[in-house]
């Protein structure tokens, strides 16, 4: 099972679509309500940093036999240190995104959280891609 | 508690449209009240109800990433068209009262509503 999505990179307002289809996949396919909720809340963390820092980009998601696997790239301005990113609290968000209520910098320690794997590749200026994995 | 009970605590209108017997066939058992999206995706456990002062569809799509059954728009705040249309899709209840933050999560507090927490913090 393999499904893939365009991430709009322009229009906040439609972030979060490919984590709602994805769950809704999910859930038909009768996946411990667990397991769907691990994903949809690290899946969409990481959708939403595709469209606010990314400026949008693609997304991989596969059902394997004994695990999730979520990819997430973008042609974005790539991160220059993944580990001051991971840590909580750090954001480069800007104020528009503030006020929608995101930006916290909770978003990577959260699909840290969530996902059993989870791994950034990141050029500056070149862009990034997230993989995160969850067991089944 | 009811969202039913919920609604007539807050004072609340219903936005997406359910009627009577559906709020009374609602129960929430615990809530929470926030503003800042990530906090709820960060540390929301099982909470059916979000109370918010936010009106963007990403408070709709977090409610449903979270499983959050209903959401209340506190401060007289009324949400764009879209923003409905979403939470109907998506199967979120919205309620909409002219409380503030405060005093609407008071009200439902101290009618017996809990948070997340209580248990282990008492
Ligand atoms: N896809 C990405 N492209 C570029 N920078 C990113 C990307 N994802 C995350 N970042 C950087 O990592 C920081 C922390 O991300 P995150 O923890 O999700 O917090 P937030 O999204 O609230 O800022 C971001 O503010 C941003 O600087
Ligand atoms: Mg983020």
């Amino acid at each position: 099972m393999h499904k893939y999505y365009k991430i709009d990179g322009k229009d906040f307002s439609i972030a979060g679509e490919a984590s709602s289809d994805f769950k809704t996949v999910l859930k038909k396919l009768g996946t411990p309500a667990e397991i769907v909720r691990k994903v949809a809340i690290a899946m969409y963390e990481a959708e939403i940093n595709t469209v606010i820092h990314g400026g949008g980009g693609e997304c991989d998601a596969a059902i394997e036999k004994d695990k999730i696997v979520i990819t997430f790239r973008d042609q974005g301005p790539g991160i220059a240190d993944i580990s001051l990113a991971m840590q909580e609290g750090y954001s480069t968000a800007n104020d528009k995104i503030r006020e929608l209520g995101f930006g916290a910098g909770m978003g990577l320690p959260n699909i840290q959280k969530y996902a059993d794997d989870m791994s950034i590749e990141t050029e500056v200026g070149k862009g990034t891609t997230v993989v995160l994995s969850i067991n089944l | 508690m009811l969202l039913s009970e919920i609604k007539t605590i807050l004072n609340a209108q219903v936005l997406t449209g359910e009627d009577d017997n559906v709020l009374e066939n609602t129960n929430i058992n615990t809530a929470c009240g926030s503003d800042l999206m990530s906090d709820v995706l960060a540390y929301v456990k099982d909470q059916s109800l979000l109370l918010t002062g936010l009106i963007n569809s990403q408070v709709i799509r977090t409610a449903e990433m979270m499983d959050i059954i209903a959401i209340c728009f506190v401060r007289g705040k009324s949400p764009a068209e879209d923003v409905i249309s979403l939470a109907k899709q998506k199967g979120v209840i919205i309620l909409a009262t002219d409380l503030p933050m405060y005093p609407a999560c008071g009200r439902l507090y101290q009618k017996g509503l809990r948070g997340r927490s209580h248990a282990q913090i008492l």
